[in-house]
């Protein structure tokens, strides 16, 4: 492929920056004690230490997984971090409090929290390393009896709720990062959605990764009782650094009877240099549980950055006629490898799922789409369409498909599309003869390739994966 | 009276240009002036397509010798977005289809790149919705290709009236036909040379390159060039394509001797 396709692939991170926020480190290292500590710090009641601790115990007994179609180096788990704190300043009540540099952290990013929270009447629960700082709108949403804050908060203040669903969508012993989540996870969000009640705006947290070396195991947990719908948006950006970063998160999604749960995803966090050195290891599970009748779980996502995705968010459908749904544009570069895709377990009758899939690769990336549709013999009438669509940018790169079908209904009706495409020399070449330039050209086409996806966001974290999109494929061309 | 050298829209001077060490382009001369109509007609792999897509600056051809002038500026300096908002409009002979994105997006991204090249006012998507209707008007065709993929599907004729929409949309100085009439049906060259001749002005010229007569007896040229093996080989009137296609282009090789122009 051309010079003008290279360089255009090859834009520096533009998030690249290092917010110097004090931070209270635990000492390298895992065991029993680390486990006893972190619950201790966060003042946590006897069961969750048991939790962990059962967790802990699973996970000693794992091994780390490697059917996937990525390679990285063995990770050192008694090199890591497990807890990393802000040093407590005061309680904090409103965004004028919040450390100036952080909100200059914001600001670099291109999304000015403030800005973001009055305009688009977004509540912003920002999550700084592994604590949360401040949370906005928090009295708007309470008055309709949501609740939205850090999952530490809600341990405190409702344990009931969480030791009720914690760990039920995704069990401790689940797989090997799962286990390692629910052994030393220190923040994260929790929300709950009360009976009937349409929350009033979509619900956002900013994650960030921020200490060097320091792993990063959010717990997010969502639950929406009978009637409730609400929309979730997660995004999150990381500094430059230099040694990977170990991101292992658990996302718990709960739809009771008639319940919808739509959650989002942008994720831009630090890929490595061109030669891949330094950046994010993200292996997630997210999974969510339609467990009532005509329940929804939608998951949508736009993952653009980290070194290496490892990610399938699942939809459990038990409830007859629930609906599944994922929509996922992945973009990888350079050297990023994502393996990434979905699981729709159907168990209902009449349940439903969607699964739309964008890979682009472009530099020497590569990307696979993973995914597992599961009929079960009590599914009757359970409908399935799936469309996998890779996009390569240049030849150097590459894209895979690896899809699973288990039919044990025979009146199920499951549908697989896939395609494959490339950005060729003369496409670009005909953008420019209409006097284009082939950054603009690259990121038209992107877009288009990707708009049944972006047609899932909410409009203003669709503006943002666009720009998002194009600053990655964008790069200094001639 | 005019400056002559004004007048001189594109000079092409000894062009040469090959790709992957396999010379196509061997010697081109070819001065156009505003005005002008130019039939360039030629055996298959003559490299008329090869002339054009140099032209334009394709990246696959790398120009060995020799000059083009346009407008007085050195054309091979710039890179081929650059040649296009100067004024080089090139209709493909095979367009390319781009899936996904929207032809009236594709359209209007063109339009307003270049009109905010020549300082001019650039269109929001409704302002551009009425303006490129009315140019479908004039091609008939149907607005229904607006919400389509850029050529995604089209047939044959589809693409090459999209081609013109867009030289109708952009203006150009110069426009390059590359066998916009293959492909189209009798009542859709009609069309297509009425919108090609309503477009040529005193100020712009036309390259149209073809294999068939019908074409230039809608669009009149004022020479009429022949192509072998990558180069110009014979230059006439009108009245040569005539005799072309009576002849043949073996008639040619009899006649080679006399014709002045000619490198041994
Ligand atoms: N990119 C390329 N790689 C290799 N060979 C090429 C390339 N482009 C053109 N050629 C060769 O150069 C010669 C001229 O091709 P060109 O397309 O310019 O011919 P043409 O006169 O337009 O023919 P036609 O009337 O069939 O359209 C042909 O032999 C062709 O195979
Ligand atoms: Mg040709």
């Amino acid at each position: 492929m051309s010079a003008v396709l290279q360089n255009l692939v090859n834009q520096p991170y533009k998030h690249g920056f290092v917010t110097e926020i004090e931070s209270e480190i635990a000492p390298k290292g895992l065991n029993e004690d680390t486990i006893r500590l972190i619950s201790a710090k966060k003042n946590e009641p006897e069961w969750l230490l048991d939790f962990r601790l059962k967790a802990y115990q699973k996970w000693l007994s794992m091994s780390e997984p490697n059917w996937q179609n990525v390679h990285y180096q063995k990770i050192d788990f008694q090199a890591i971090s497990y807890y990393a704190a802000p040093k407590p300043k005061k309680k904090l009540a409103s965004m004028d409090e919040v450390d100036p540099e952080l909100l200059r952290t914001f600001e670099k990013l291109g999304v000015p929290m403030h800005e973001r929270a009055a305009l688009a009447g977004v509540a912003v629960d920002v999550v700084f390393d592994s604590v949360s700082v401040a949370t906005t709108y928090k009295e708007k949403l309470a008055e309709v009896g949501i609740i939205f804050c850090s999952i530490s908060e809600a341990v405190q203040k409702h344990p009931e709720l969480v030791r009720q669903y914690l760990g039920t969508v995704v069990p401790v012993g689940d797989n090997f990062f799962a286990a390692l989540n629910s052994a030393v996870f220190t923040d994260g969000s929790f929300c709950y959605i009360p009976r009937g009640v349409k929350c009033p705006m979509d619900l956002s947290t900013y994650f960030r990764i921020n200490t060097e070396g320091s792993g990063q195991f959010e717990r997010t947990l969502v639950i929406a009782e009978e009637g409730a719908s609400v929309s979730y948006l997660e995004g999150c950006t990381a500094p430059q650094f230099d040694t990977n970063q170990l991101h292992a998160a658990v996302v718990e999604l709960i739809a009771l009877d008639n319940a919808d749960i739509k959650y989002s995803t942008v994720q831009n966090w630090y890929a490595g240099d061109e030669n891949g050195v330094g950046g994010i290891y993200n292996f997630v599970t997210k999974r969510g549980l339609a467990k009532g009748v005509n329940s929804r779980i939608s998951w949508t996502q736009v993952e653009t950055g980290s070194a290496i995705t490892w990610k399938y968010p699942s939809c459990i459908l038990r409830g007859d006629n629930s609906v599944g749904e994922f929509y996922s544009v992945a973009l990888t570069n350079n050297l990023q490898q994502a393996d990434t895709g979905t699981k729709m377990i159907h168990l209902g009758k009449n349940t439903r799922s969607t699964i739309i899939s964008k890979g682009i690769s472009a530099g020497k990336s590569n990307s696979s789409y993973r995914g597992l549709v599961r009929i079960t013999p009590n599914a009757r009438n359970a409908r399935n369409f799936s469309q996998c669509d890779s996009m390569l940018v240049g030849d150097q790169c590459g894209a895979h498909t690896f899809p699973y079908i288990q039919v044990h209904n025979n009146s199920a009706k499951v549908e697989h599309e896939a395609s494959t495409s490339k950005i060729g020399e003369d496409q670009l070449f005909y953008f420019a003869q209409r006097g284009i330039d082939s950054e603009e050209a690259v990121s038209m086409i992107v877009n288009g390739f990707c708009k049944e996806v972006f047609q899932q966001l909410p409009m203003e974290f669709a503006v943002e994966a666009t720009k998002l999109l194009s600053f990655k494929l964008e790069g200094s061309v001639g | 009276m005019k400056n002559e050298n004004n007048q001189i829209l594109l000079d092409v001077q000894n062009l040469y240009a090959s790709t992957q060490d396999t010379e196509i382009l061997k010697g081109i001369n070819l001065t156009v002036k505003r005005g002008e109509i130019h039939a360039v007609m030629g055996l298959n792999g003559s490299g008329k397509s090869t002339f054009a897509k140099v032209l334009a600056g394709h990246p696959d051809y790398t120009v060995t010798q020799g000059k083009i002038q346009f407008e007085q500026q050195d054309l091979l300096a710039l890179p081929p977005e650059e040649r296009a908002q100067a004024g080089v409009f090139l209709a493909f002979q095979y367009p390319i289809e781009i899936p996904g994105v929207a032809n009236s997006q594709f359209l209007r991204l063109a339009y307003n790149t270049i009109q905010s090249k020549r300082g001019t006012d650039e269109l929001d998507p409704l302002e551009f919705d009425d303006f490129v209707r009315g140019k479908m008007k004039l091609l008939e065709m149907n607005p229904d290709f607006l919400d389509r993929s850029v050529n995604e599907g089209f047939s044959g004729g589809e693409k090459k009236r999209n081609e013109i929409l867009q030289m109708a949309l952009l203006e150009p100085k110069l426009g390059v036909l590359d066998e916009t009439d293959s492909g189209l049906d009798i009542d859709a060259l009609k069309i297509v040379a009425k919108g090609v001749n309503h477009l040529s002005t005193e100020q712009n010229a036309m390259i149209l390159i073809t294999h068939y007569q019908r074409l230039l007896d809608h669009i009149v040229p004022d020479y009429v060039h022949v192509m072998e093996a990558g180069r110009i080989i014979k230059t006439g009137g009108k009245e040569l394509a005539l005799e072309l296609e009576k002849h043949g282009y073996d008639w040619l090789h009899g006649d080679r001797q006399n014709n002045a122009g000619i490198s041994a």
